[in-house]
Formats: C-alpha cells, structure tokens, sequence
C-alpha cells in the first residue's frame, strides 16, 4: 500500500461537514446528473444523504453518489473519474450514481479542466485519495460505535465488518456518523494489484440519457425568464463593426434588444482569445426569429488590420523556412559536415492549412449577470479561466461567480477559449437578463481559434551502410511552428538539427486536439518511412533500430520519451497486425507516436474498393499506463485514428481577404460514414505505470500510417494535407 | 404568426409559429423537445433528424408550414422506455462519446433497418452518410446497427 498526503485540511473538512449537517447536497436542479437514482434497481433510493467529502456522498441505504469534478466532452471522465473514487472507497459500482459537479476548488483537490489529455493523469492521485479517505471515515465511524480500533474492521464492496467477528455494517448505515469525523490527513490506497474496478470495462454512465435526446448539452440548457441571444461578428479577420442599425433591429419580431458587445480584455491570462472582440449582439425570444434578425443586420464594418489571404500564408511560411530565425534549437553532432559527406540525402516538404475545431454543438452558453453576481453555466474545457476572465470583465470579485458544466457537444481545444463564454455575461449584463447565447454554424466557424497552419522541412543523410548519419527538421506555421525539438528521432542520430520559427497572420490560433503533434507525427512518421526505403529497411525495423540507440547509446544529453516504451507499442502492433506478412491487393502503412504522455503504434491496410481507396482495417498498440476502462479507452483511440484519418484526408480552412472561405459543412469537408474504417482493433499495453492521457495520443498517428498506406496503394507520396488532394498548399 | 397542429410522438400539439421556422426550433424552442440537436442549419450534419412518416428527414430545413398531418417521431418518442432495437444497440456497444450527433444517428439508423432490416455494410454507408459525427465513432454506428438488425 502506498500512504499520501489527503490535502484536504481543517477548512475543508469544516465546510463540507457543515454542508453534510443537514442531509443536503450542495447542488443545482436542472437535470444534468446522470445515472439517476431510479434507474439504479440493485439499491434503494435513499431518503437522506450525507456528504462525505466533496466527491462523496452516501444514502442512507447504501447509494453512492461520486461528482465528476471535470469537464465532460466526450472523453468519458464522466464514468472514469468516479471509477477511480469508488475503487478506493470500495464500493460495487451498481450502488453509485454519477453527478456533474460544479466549479469549486474547496471540493475537488484535482484540476477542473478538460484539455492535455490530463484529466485522468493530474486526477488520479486526487481521486483515489478522495475515496481513500471516504473508506477510512467510514470504518472510523463504525470502530467509534463498536468501540473497537479501526485496525479490527475491514472495508469491502460497501461492508465493513469485524475481521476476528461476528459484526458487519453497511456503508449506507453508518454514513450518518462518518460526518463527524475529521477527513484524514493521510490515507493508505490499494496496491493496483488489488483492484476489482479499475482495469474492468463499464458502460459510459449518461449512455441512456444520450440514446433518448434528454437534456445534457449547453444548447439544451433551460432557465426560467431566460432569453435567447444571437451575434454578427465582422465578416473579415481585420474587420471591426463601428455602428448597426440598431432600432430597425430592435423593431423585428421576437427581437427585446440589440446593442453592440466589447470583449476584450487585456489579459495574458490562457483563453483570452478572440479576434474580434466587439460584435453586435441580439436578444430574443426565439432561435428562428433571431436568425432573421442576424439576417436584417447591416453594419458598418472598419478594417482594422491586414486582410489576409491563403496565398499570402503560404508565401509568408516559404519565405521564412528560407530565411527566418529559429527560436527553440537543438543541435547534436555537426549536421551541416555530416549532411556533406552522406551518401544519399532526402529532402521533403510537408504543409497543413488551417483546420476549424467544428465541434458539433456549436459554441453557446448561458450567463446571468446582476449587480450581486454572476452564474455561468454551460460547455467549457476551462471554466476556472472562464472564471477568472469574466471576473475581470465584469471587475467583479471571483468569490460571486458561480460556474457550471454542462456535458459538451465536443470540445477538441475549442472550449479551452472563453469568447463564447464572457459574450454570453456581456449580453446579460447589458440585457439586464439571463440569457443563453448562441452561435450558428457559421458564426461558430468563421471565428475559430483554429488550428495553425503548417510547414516543415525535413532532412536526412545516410551514409554509404545506410545508417541515419544526420537529420534534421525546420517547422514554421501561422503562428508557430509545429516542431518538439527534443522528441524522437532527438537522442538517436550523431547529428541532429531541430529548429522553430514564428510566423505572423491576425487568424486568430490555438490548441487543436493533439496541438502541433497532430501535423509532426504525420510528417515526420511518412517522412521516416520514406528514409526507411531508401535505406532498403523495413520501416518498423528501421524505427526499432533508432530506438535500440536512444536505449543504449543516447545522443545528447535528454530526449522526451521512454525508447523502452515507444519501442514497445511498435512491438505489439507489429505482433497483432503480423506485420511482414504481404496480401495480395492490401497496401499497409505503420506509423508511431508519443505525445500527452502516452505512446500509440498504428498499423493501417488499406484496399482498392469500387475505385477508392479505403482503410480496411486498423490495429492500434497503446502505452497510457495502467487503463481505467478498457472499452471505453478503446473508443477513445478509435475515435482519434478516425478523426486523425478525416483531418489528413479533407479538412481545410482556406481565406480570402480575410474571410474564411469554408463557414458550413457544405464547403468545410469532415470525415463521414463510408471514409472510415472497416475496422478498428485496439490492444493496450498491460501496465502498472500511474495511468496518462488517450483523448489526444490516438489521432496524431493516423496521418502518417495512412499517408504510408496511400504511398503502397499508388505509389506515389503525399505531402500536403488534405491528402485527398495533395495540392499545392493553401492556394485558396 | 400561424396555428399549426402538429402530431409529435402520437399527440396532437398546437403552436403559433412564423410559417417559416423549421421544424427543429418548433421542437426545441416551443415543445421543449431538444432532443434533435442544432448542427448547421442547412442538412449538412444530421444531428437534427426526426421521421417524418417513417422517413429520416432534416428538422433543421423543413419548414413547419410543410408538416401538415405528417406523423412526426423525434427521438423522445422512438420508444417509450428507451428500449427500441437501435437505443439499446447503441448501448450495448457503448457508441456514444460527447453523444451531440447521436440521437440523429440512432433516427437515422432506425428509419433504415425499418426499410431495410439487414443492410450491408455499403447500404449502412449510404444511408448513413449524412450524420457526421465530429468524435468519430463511425466504427462503432455500424457495429450497432448490424447488432440492432441481428437483435430483431
């Protein structure tokens, strides 16, 4: 057993003990918890519960409630951070419902955000803390009215009993006094050896409620006297509205108000992004009336800065991988001698346009601004920063700020950005009502923290044996360069070159599922392919090869991966898939990638179908340490080597004087139905190693394995995204 | 304005709408339905498919001056526990990941196996291949629906 620190101090034990007094929960009404109590048959609905800590709380008959302190956008933290609670506090998972908890930082010790793949990671010594400490109250509290030391009872499946008698008592019995013990300040947890729940597969708990349509989302959200909100942002990045005419606006049917909304905040803080803070905002009753009246909007619109287009980006990122100043460098060896006296030198390009987030419920969200505080409730991977933005905003103090998660439509770093969030309080204030803004598709697309675009240069020599005696890469992107100087193949080659360079544009950037690992491993996994068959070596052997030195001979003095690990995922799909083997009229590409702490092998056959190409099938090795639920991670890689499939083959964002050329799903192509893969085989590592990310590790793979398959299938590379066209890059 | 009676989920609702609105906001905004979602407006997405008679069809673009007496079933009313073939396919292979896309998918795998009770994998595509689904569990969809037309 391992004994940590619970964090959890005198203050914290004092107000949720003070909450628990009454038998109440802390708690909100609108119907967002989950499994609900009445759909739990294997245990009674209980008339009182007692909160135990601020993850915890216990029915009188044994029913357990567990809030997932974090953001839910479709990882599945909704199932998996309560599983972890109730491992440690020993509880059989049919006697737990799930609840959405709020903001609060008293009550859950783990960070409340969704984004890096950390929710499980950064969560799971919290979490398990939380439940060690609820076990450990409760056989306090049942040693106290024995009158035996806790040393004497043993705690399993919501039981404890007396190891050397007769007596035994429910957790649902003995809650009520758990209350009034302290919460420890140290806790034992389980040796993982040990655990019943952990490591087995159980359904997403919201699973009935998403197959029926009920209420889960933030557009679904509800509020009594609650209005709508709609918004018209400048049509052009570098374009600001100056005036609208309001009272015609004002006039429309369904229209209460219409004024112009000023969200920009001078802050560094993370999520204070938005290039355009001032729009016209309009407050309604209705969805449909709204949309006529962002129809009936004419503005006037100031140019503010450049208008850019897609040809002045490529030409800018050209100009400086040619001639701009590296700002992250690592240099091993003396590349430019090496690059002289090779044998054979490969030299390729790769480039990525702009991609939009595009979750499918777009941006929205619902804020109630008064004089005494505000309530912010709705879909945000950052609500703490939402919080804290909105606090300077308003200038109000953050203690009168409530916040609340809804379950989300998505979130793929979109919802790391607060713009939709503080409109949404800017809008209320003003109004003088609560309100839920929303976005259209095409508000939501045409002003998008996007995805930057991309361009790398990658170099290798070989010598005349054809061993990899140099290597080196060059990145730049709109506006940062999409390289990890320090990552594989760093710390395997005598000479190394890594370099990053900036680039400018006013299209307004961020965090894209998987940021900057989702361009780099496609590029740099096809690229290493290519240099695999030029130096005539099987490319999973060629890697392997890489590894053996980073494991025994490192180049320099660091690299940021495990050459054991990432070696290993490359070993078992190339076990699973039996790799070697050659089917006639099946093209097979392998790639790997470690990024978000978790290393994925990929191996794709791809087929000749009707004409098209299609990916038949696909196995995946995985390395994320110790798997919480193992069907439900599995979906999670599936969906990233689907998604990281769609962003290679189709999607782009390209611009025109400032105007995003792609604002709806007709012209903004995703990946659908028949373009996926037959097939999606996930085979995880078996670990002991503290559990790490798999909402972002699965997708950046994807690009390089399908570009490789492709190369098989047509012999010829692809070095533009969307490979579905390989066209030049972002000539619009 | 205009007083439309509509036959949602078996019962007869009333609402006094501009003809033009879409089905889908008279849904969500007026009968409180929100179980077809708002993806993009134009019948790109899917997420807001209802049947129409027992057809898959776009909420998001069919005027409500266009239902007339159509029997309208949204996903609220695909069953009354939840329980339809499809629902608990879905559930059976634990589909869902941020679930937004989903109620239109399970429509429009429901109207398909009730024209076509065992599709092949290309019949699945086709029919399947206007409900995006941004997380990709496209793999998954088909799983299901081929365990829906098994099961039935």
């Amino acid at each position: 057993m391992t004994r940590i620190k619970t964090q959890y101090n005198r203050r914290s034990f004092l107000k949720v003990s003070a909450a628990a007094g009454g038998g109440m929960l802390i708690g909100f009404n609108w119907m967002m918890s989950c499994t609900r109590a009445e759909e739990k048959p294997a245990i009674a609905i209980p008339n009182e519960w007692f909160e135990i800590n601020g993850y915890i709380k216990i029915g009188d008959t044994g029913m357990v409630t567990i809030y997932n302190p974090n953001p839910e956008i479709g990882q599945n933290v909704m199932t998996s951070m309560p599983m972890i609670v109730a491992e440690e506090l020993d509880v059989p998972w049919d006697h737990v419902v799930v609840e959405q908890g709020m903001l609060d930082s008293d009550a859950f010790k783990n960070p409340q955000f969704a984004g890096g793949s950390l929710s499980i990671m950064l969560g799971w010594e919290p979490l398990r803390m939380a439940g060690a400490a609820g076990r450990r109250m409760l056989l306090e509290a049942a040693a106290k009215e024995w009158g035996v030391a806790v040393s004497d009872l043993s705690a399993s499946q919501g039981i404890i009993k007396e190891v050397n008698g007769e007596r035994s008592i429910g957790y649902g019995e003995i809650a009520s006094k758990a209350v009034g013990i302290e919460i420890p300040e140290e806790v034992e947890l389980k040796d993982p050896t040990t655990f019943t729940l952990i490591g087995t597969t159980q359904k997403n708990v919201v699973g009935k409620d998403i197959v029926t349509g009920k209420p889960l989302f933030g557009l679904d959200y509800q509020r009594e006297g609650m209005k709508l909100a709609m918004i018209v942002q400048p049509p052009a990045f570098g374009m600001t509205p100056t005036g609208f005419n309001q009272e015609e606006i004002k006039g429309m049917n369904g229209v209460t108000d219409a004024f112009m909304i000023d969200t920009g905040i001078d802050s560094e803080l993370f999520g204070n992004v938005s290039a355009f803070p001032k729009c016209i905002a309009i407050v309604g009753d209705t969805t449909w009336e709204l949309m006529q009246a962002k129809k009936a909007v004419r503005a006037q619109w100031e140019t503010v800065g450049a208008l850019e287009d897609s040809r002045m980006h490529t030409e800018r990122m050209e100009e400086v991988l040619r001639s701009g100043t590296p700002r992250d460098v690592r240099r091993d060896g003396d590349p430019e001698a090496a690059f002289a006296r090779a044998a054979k030198v490969i030299e390729r390009t790769y480039t990525s346009p702009f991609q939009a987030h595009n979750t499918m419920e777009p941006m929205n969200f619902f804020a109630h601004v008064t004089a005494d505080g505000a309530e912010l409730f709705g879909p945000t991977q950052t609500p703490n920063a939402l919080r804290d933005l909105a606090a300077l905003l308003l200038d109000m103090d953050k203690e009168k700020f409530s916040v609340g998660m809804t379950r989300m439509g998505g979130g793929f770093g979109r919802r790391l950005y607060t713009h939709f969030g503080l409109r949404a309080a800017a809008i209320s204030k003003q109004a003088g009502v609560p309100v839920k803004l929303i976005y259209t598709r095409e508000d939501d697309m045409a002003n998008g923290v996007y995805r930057p675009a991309y361009a790398s240069t990658y170099k290798a020599g070989l010598d005349e044996n054809n061993n990899l005696i140099a290597f080196s890469v060059r990145g730049t992107g709109l506006p940062e360069g999409a390289i990890f100087p320090s990552r594989f193949p760093a710390g395997t080659v005598d000479n190394y070159l890594a370099e990053n360079i900036m680039s400018e544009t006013n299209i307004s950037t961020g965090a894209w599922r998987a940021p900057r690992s989702h361009f780099t491993a496609g590029a740099e996994q096809s690229f290493l392919d290519e240099v695999a068959e030029a130096a005539g070596k099987d490319p999973i052997e060629f890697r392997l090869e890489l590894f053996e030195r980073a494991k025994n001979n490192p180049v320099g003095e660091e690299h940021d991966y495990d050459a054991e690990r990432y070696a290993g995922v490359l070993k078992l799909v190339k076990e699973k898939a039996g790799w070697g083997t050659n089917t006639p009229g099946v093209f097979r590409g392998v790639a790997a990638y470690f990024c978000h702490n978790s290393y994925v092998a990929e191996v794709f056959d791809m087929v000749q179908e009707d004409g098209e190409l299609k990916v038949q099938k696909v196995w995946c090795a995985v390395d994320c340490g110790i798997v919480i639920n193992p069907d439900a991670a599995a979906n999670m890689i599936q969906g990233g080597v689907v998604d990281g499939i769609g962003h290679a083959m189709y999607s782009q964002l390209t611009f025109e004087n400032g105007v995003p050329q792609q604002q709806n799903f007709d012209r903004y192509q995703l990946i659908r139905h028949s373009q996926a893969p037959k097939e999606i085989e996930v085979f995880f590592v078996d670990s002991d190693v503290s559990p790490t990310g798999l909402g972002e590790p699965g997708l950046p793979p994807a690009a390089g394995a399908m570009a490789s398959a492709m190369y098989k299938a047509t012999g010829r590379r692809v070095y533009n995204i969307p490979f579905a066209t390989d066209k030049p890059p972002l000539v619009g | 304005m205009a007083k439309f009676n509509l036959n949602i989920n078996g019962t007869q609702r009333e609402v006094d709408v501009d003809p033009s609105t879409p089905l889908l906001w008279v849904l969500r905004d007026h009968l409180n339905l929100v179980g077809a979602k708002y993806g993009c407006g134009i019948a790109q997405c899917g997420s807001c498919m209802v049947h129409l008679g027992d057809t898959a069809t776009y909420s998001c673009m069919l005027p409500v001056s266009s239902v007339g007496n159509q029997k309208v079933t949204t996903i609220e009313g695909l069953s009354e526990n939840g329980d339809h073939p499809v629902q608990q396919a879905w559930l059976e292979v634990d589909v869902p990941q941020c679930g937004y896309c989903q109620s239109g998918q399970i429509m429009a795998a429901a109207a398909l196996l009730k024209q076509n009770p065992n599709p092949s994998d290309a019949e699945i595509e086709m029919a399947m291949n206007g409900n995006l689904c941004r997380c990709g569990t496209y793999v998954r969809i088909k799983e299901a629906i081929k365990k829906a037309a098994a099961n039935s």
